[in-house]
């Protein structure tokens, strides 16, 4: 019989095709969707994250586990519906307005995603009004801005302004991206910074005090 | 493919400041024609670029311009490129970049009234036809505006044009961070080669009717963002290397079309394109850590004909601004490169092979880059019928570089990177024989909502 070890290995290692037989087979046994989330993919992904800080994998075999953790979701994600749960954290992201650059920004929306997070990525070249949109209609409790441009870290500090202004004053703002540093985010009045992807996931549970 | 035969087939004739195809720049710099000149490129600090802030950004080119030339003359430097990159908003209005253009005219001038300093302006403006998604890439007016700045800013003066062109990117960013060789060379040879030559026949056409250069492309885009991503140990260096090779036959096509060089800084194939073309190039290494770091500070500088710092904020160090830091730095290793040629070719070569051997055996993509493994990678990419094919025989070649000086004991590859030297013989045993299947197959693949496949004519 297969285990909820197993579904964690598989989404370890990357393999799509165990996932997708061992998922029903798990869900038939009687185990809640539920606790497939949290007791394998998010702990797997949680692993993977480790090794990736530590060095011993690259982006690609990151990607693979995600992916792998996704063909999982396809599966959970209309059960967790059907039995009225949602991500416990639901997370807006963007690069800000006037800047294009988008790999950091992806690669922490993964990160996210990995965490068990409900990830809405805007894109790049998002006006803070956009943003502002984005955090009516989610309702998210972070909101994370990418900027590489030393000639679009004003649009950041704009957009974290005009976040502020219209009144979302409990969503946390984490903001990145290569010439970010903790001091600008200081600055500019946002809840977190993190330098790299696989912090990423620790500074948005700090922000959030979980 | 228009170049069958190497312009530089023997690697001792590949060396820094000499190249089989010299340009002369109207002050009489000779650009490949014995002497290595500093390039010297500079961006903004946090501005928000904007009509309102124009009077302060005005300031800070003048005072680049002024105080960075004026220390390129004390120390006598034979010569000076200056580059003017744009930031995105003043290719869009082109207004905005032809205020910036004139003033760093006008500075060259004075320093050559002042001073006698023979300079000359390089202007590229930015690609910013990805600002809409699915980029608008053949119309639209990110493309008109970026022609009205070549336009305007070779009829002011600027002697040289350039540009980092970003058609196919729209597929090669997935294709890097997920290790796929297969979309890196659709990216690269299918998408890429057809819109260079799009680009590339418009930018030609503006400087033959200002009698300027075609200056040439570069792959950063693709080659620097692998290569930035290898550095910081998200994708293996020997993908990155691999990446390299077949980056530099999508930047070949602007010499296909029309260009004359000196190639731009930030294209690390540039070794490869000179080996083929013979025209000169321009690269960045150590004096361009101000900008990215790299694995082959050294060995870059080993082949080039204008060595660059790539970019740098106008913000004071102690020394000084850092755009007139970084001249002086620039100007010192050409002093040294130069004072190496001076004395004789065995000299040069000498001083070269330093350069190479000291950064080559650490790195999978300095190795790649050294003046052998760059003919090797040329003769393949020229011995080939299409550029379909030459994406495949480039990354052959390099691949077959690296395993073979991993098992000579010349390079050190880490050990967790070994087995993707197999992943990507796998994956080019499994490329298809023609382009036209190739593309069938993976018109099925790719997501057709990142890019429009008639903007490719595919
Ligand atoms: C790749 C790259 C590009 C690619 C972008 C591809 C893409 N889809 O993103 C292309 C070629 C398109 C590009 C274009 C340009 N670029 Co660029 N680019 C880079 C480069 C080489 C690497 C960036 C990168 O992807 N790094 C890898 C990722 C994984 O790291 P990262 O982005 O830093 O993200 C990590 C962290 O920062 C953090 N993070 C990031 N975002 C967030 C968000 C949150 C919420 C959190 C918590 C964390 C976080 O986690 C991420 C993952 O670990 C940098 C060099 C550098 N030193 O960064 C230049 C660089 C940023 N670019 C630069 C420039 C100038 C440009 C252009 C203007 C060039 C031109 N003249 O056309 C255009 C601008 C286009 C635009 N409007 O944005 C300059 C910026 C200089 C300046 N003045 O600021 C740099 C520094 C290069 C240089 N030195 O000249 N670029």
């Amino acid at each position: 019989m297969s285990t909820i070890e197993d579904l964690k290995t598989a989404v370890i290692n990357g393999r799509r095709k165990d996932v997708q037989t061992l998922v029903p087979e798990l869900l038939e046994s009687g185990i809640e969707p539920a606790a497939l989330l949290s007791q394998a993919l998010i702990p797997a992904m949680g692993v993977v994250g480790e090794r990736f800080k530590k060095n011993e994998v690259f982006v690609p075999e990151m990607l693979v586990s995600a992916r792998a953790m996704k063909e999982a979701m396809n599966i959970l994600e209309p059960k967790l519906l059907e039995a009225g749960i949602r991500p416990e954290h639901t997370a807006v992201i963007g690069t800000v307005e006037g800047d294009l650059h988008d790999i950091g920004k992806n690669l922490v929306a993964t990160m996210w995603k990995g965490a068990g997070f409900d990830v809405i990525d805007l894109g790049v070249n998002v006006s803070p009004a956009r943003f502002i949109e984005a955090i009516e209609e989610h309702k998210p409790h972070i909101v994370g801005l990418s900027a590489l441009l030393t000639t679009t870290m004003p649009a950041m500090r704009d957009t974290v302004a005009a976040i502020r202004e219209a009144g979302h004053s409990a969503v946390k703002l984490l903001i990145g991206g290569a010439p970010i540093t903790q001091s600008y985010a200081d600055e500019i009045g946002a809840d977190g910074y993190s330098r790299d992807a696989a912090s990423a996931v620790d500074a948005a549970k700090a922000a959030l005090g979980i | 493919m228009k170049y069958k035969t190497l312009a530089i087939a023997d690697p001792a004739k590949l060396i820094y400041g000499r190249a089989p195809r010299p340009i002369k720049t109207r002050r009489g710099m000779c650009i490949g024609g014995g002497l290595i000149y500093p390039e010297l490129n500079f961006t903004l600090p946090d501005i928000n670029i904007r009509k309102e802030a124009m009077p302060e950004i005005v300031r800070h080119y003048q005072q680049i311009v002024t105080e960075a030339l004026e220390r390129a003359a004390e120390l006598e430097a034979p010569g000076v490129m200056l580059e003017f990159e744009t930031l995105p908003p003043m290719t869009e209005h082109p207004a905005l970049g032809m205020e910036v253009v004139n003033i760093l005219l006008e500075g060259i001038e004075d320093a050559h009234d002042k001073y006698g300093l023979k300079a000359a302006l390089r202007c590229t403006p930015n690609d910013n036809r990805e600002f809409v998604r699915p980029p608008l890439m053949r119309s639209g007016r990110y493309w008109d505006a970026m022609l009205e700045l070549f336009d305007q800013s070779a009829a002011a003066g600027a002697e040289f044009l350039s540009i980092e062109s970003v058609g196919g990117k729209e597929l090669h960013d997935d294709a890097l961070v997920n290790g796929d060789l297969r979309a890196v060379l659709f990216s690269l040879c299918v998408m890429g080669v057809r819109d260079m030559k799009f680009i590339w026949d418009h930018i030609v056409a503006i400087t033959a009717k200002h009698g300027v250069h075609a200056a040439g492309d570069t792959a950063c885009g693709f080659g620097n963002t692998a290569m930035v991503l290898a550095e910081r140990k998200m994708i293996p260096r020997v993908f990155a290397a691999v990446v390299r090779a077949v980056t530099a036959v999508r930047s070949l096509v602007a010499y296909e079309c029309g260009a004359v060089g000196p190639g731009k800084d930030c294209g690390y194939e540039n070794p490869v394109l000179k080996a083929i073309t013979g025209c000169p190039m321009s690269m960045e290494g150590k004096t361009a850590a101000c900008a990215h770091l790299s694995p082959m500070g050294n060995l870059a500088a080993a082949t080039a004909d204008l060595w660059s710092n790539e970019s740098v904020q106008n913000i004071k160090l102690l020394g000084g601004m850092a755009p007139t830091c970084y001249m002086e730095q620039l100007v010192y290793d050409c002093r040294l490169m130069n004072t190496a040629a001076a004395e004789g070719e065995a000299s040069a070569l000498q001083m070269r092979d330093w350069l190479v051997k000291s950064d080559a055996g650490r790195d999978p993509q300095a190795m790649i880059l050294t003046p052998e493994s760059s003919i090797t990678i040329a003769h393949a990419i020229v011995q080939a019928p299409s550029h379909y094919a030459a994406g495949i025989a480039a990354a052959r070649a390099a691949v077959k570089i690296l395993r073979e000086t991993n098992e000579a004991g010349c390079l050190r590859i880490d050990a967790r990177e070994a087995g993707w030297l197999d992943r990507m013989d796998d994956e080019l045993d499994d490329m298809p024989h023609t382009e036209d299947a190739f593309i069938e197959e993976m018109m099925d693949e790719v997501d057709l909502e990142k890019f429009t496949p008639a903007d490719y004519g595919l």
